[in-house]
């Protein structure tokens, strides 16, 4: 088991996510970073399905009640254990008893926290990632216990590899969406251009970006919206869709992000910069 | 069989949208769904993608990253082509029940009043029409229905509410609908619908799948509580019609 002494500001169990359920309505849900995630769970050699922690801006306090192998990648957050600093991107052993805890983010906003074996919180619609109410909870909170195997020996093929440093990238990677020939030269022009603000309203649904591009009045059937949608209100605002987004809806797709960039924008904060780049198929 | 032109769409690196003829129309919405039978049956790897059907739109995702769009289009329009007649999926009927007592329809008086009917005659206008449901989205189980009346029409809330309860049954523009769930909305709120639409504890989480048709009928506040109770445990027979193709 590991024992959450402190939560942080939102930590959820997240895997690969959920398939087969959209058309009944269930976001895909999974990492926001499934890039990094990957990376915690192949430093272990566990499963690419494998369930991690995904730690969002500031970290949770566990106490190991088992022992256990464990790694930790994506946005640097100043982790600790038992009060001495450790690396990021490295295989590390906890004894029972023993105290992880996160300080300062240095870097990108989302961290991932792979154990050996990965965490055994239930499984619901062939998925352990936290969304409510297909699960209980939709964040880790205080005094919960997760299911961890134990393990006393391991001896990892690679013990640390170093990362590569693409969380300060800007640069969002873009294919035209269904909707894209709705865009007018200026606003093109604009989103080619501009650089973008990180609005407030950014999480595991959407992310919102502040500038506007200017008002339309298209109306369409609602379809289907996939992680990294680029969708376009009828104020000109930019909400790009993320994991735990909708699987429908009615507002314009003007734009798809390239996988990786949906990596990239889930390590972007509130006011932190972006800016489009478009990729012609 | 009758054939559409189909406009066949990447949609990022993983998906493709397929679309059909830009209008709300049952002929449309049973075509895309025969479309997909076939694709299930007859494609090849076709456990690897998900199908999303929605009014004249079919959007397909890959379960692994990067498709050959080029190849894949192309044996989409062959597939779409050379789809034989085969059993369509069965349709069904469901018939819902809902409690329009005021406790739950906190808008039914107002509603009734900006359309100038009686409550009476709203319930009754409401229960009379059978809707299609056109796709399922925005929250897990939540129907998008078509077929309102237009003597039914109205203009959302101004403010949304904060909470709208599991099983409030709402009117909004050319909608009507559940919420699957508490959440916030900005629906006309009319009654409540004891039958949890999403469950899942559930292989199938939601018996409801798109191209089916919804019919409501009024209940009690006693059968409402009894049928709550059925639902919690498990016990409650849905009703349900075959629709004939």
């Amino acid at each position: 088991m590991l024992k959450v002494i402190q939560p942080g500001f939102f930590t959820t169990i997240q895997d690969t996510g959920r398939f087969g359920y959209r058309d009944k309505g269930v976001p895909v849900c999974g990492c926001m970073d499934n890039y990094s995630a990957s990376m915690a769970n192949s430093l272990l050699e566990n499963d690419d399905t494998d369930a991690v922690m995904e730690i969002t801006m500031t970290g949770p306090k566990l106490e190991f009640s088992t022992s256990s192998f464990f790694s930790i990648t994506g946005g640097e957050m100043s982790p600790t254990l038992n009060g001495i600093p450790i690396n990021s991107y490295e295989v590390h052993k906890a004894n029972e008893g023993d105290v992880l805890s996160f300080g300062k983010l240095i870097n990108g906003f989302r961290s991932y926290l792979a154990v050996k074996g990965g965490f055994l919180t239930e499984v619901k619609l062939k998925s352990r990632s936290f969304y409510k109410p297909i699960t209980d909870k939709n964040r880790i909170k205080e005094r919960m216990e997760i299911p961890i195997e134990k393990y006393t020996e391991y001896s990892p093929i690679i013990s640390h590899i170093k990362p590569e440093a693409w969380h300060d990238k800007h640069e969002l990677i873009v294919y035209k969406g269904p909707e894209y020939k709705l865009l007018k030269d200026d606003q093109l022009k604009l989103l080619f251009t501009n650089k973008f603000t990180i609005a407030k309203e950014n999480n595991r649904m959407a992310y919102q970006l502040e500038e506007l591009i200017g008002a339309h009045s298209h109306k369409m059937l609602t379809s289907a919206t996939l992680p990294g949608t680029v969708q376009l209100t009828p104020a000109g605002k930019l909400i790009i869709l993320m994991r735990d987004g909708q699987t429908t809806g009615g507002y314009p797709r003007v734009l798809q992000l390239a996988t990786k960039s949906i990596a990239l924008l889930s390590q972007k904060k509130f006011k932190d910069k972006v800016s489009l780049r478009p990729l012609k198929h | 069989m009758s054939s559409y032109s189909i406009s066949i769409r990447p949609f990022g690196e993983d998906a493709i949208l397929i679309e059909w003829p830009n209008e709300v129309s049952e002929a449309i919405l049973y075509d895309i769904l025969d479309f997909a039978a076939s694709f299930k049956l007859g494609f090849k790897d076709s456990g690897n993608w998900e199908l999303v059907p929605a009014y004249n739109s079919l959007t397909l995702i890959n379960r692994e990253n990067k498709i050959d769009f080029t190849k894949t289009k192309f044996l989409l329009l062959e597939c779409y082509k050379n789809r034989k007649a085969i059993s369509p999926p069965q349709r069904y009927l469901w018939k819902l029940p809902v409690c329009y007592d005021l406790d739950f329809g906190i808008d039914l008086e107002e509603v009734s009043t900006t359309l100038g009917k009686s409550i009476e005659d709203t319930i009754k206008a409401h229960t009379h029409h059978i809707y299609t449901v056109y796709g399922i989205g925005f929250l897990p189980g939540f129907m998008y229905l078509g077929g309102l009346p237009k003597e039914l029409e109205t203009l959302r809330k101004s403010v949304p509410r904060l909470q709208v309860y599991k099983g409030s049954v709402g009117l909004a523009g050319k909608q009507t609908g559940i919420y699957p769930q508490d959440s916030p909305g900005g629906w006309n709120i009319i009654g409540n619908c004891p039958i949890s639409l999403f469950n899942v504890n559930l292989e199938n989480p939601c018996f409801v799948s798109v191209g089916d048709q919804i019919q409501f009928y009024a209940i009690t506040r006693a059968e409402y509580d009894l049928h709550r109770i059925e639902t919690e445990v498990g016990i409650y027979n849905l009703d349900k019609i075959k629709i004939d193709a």
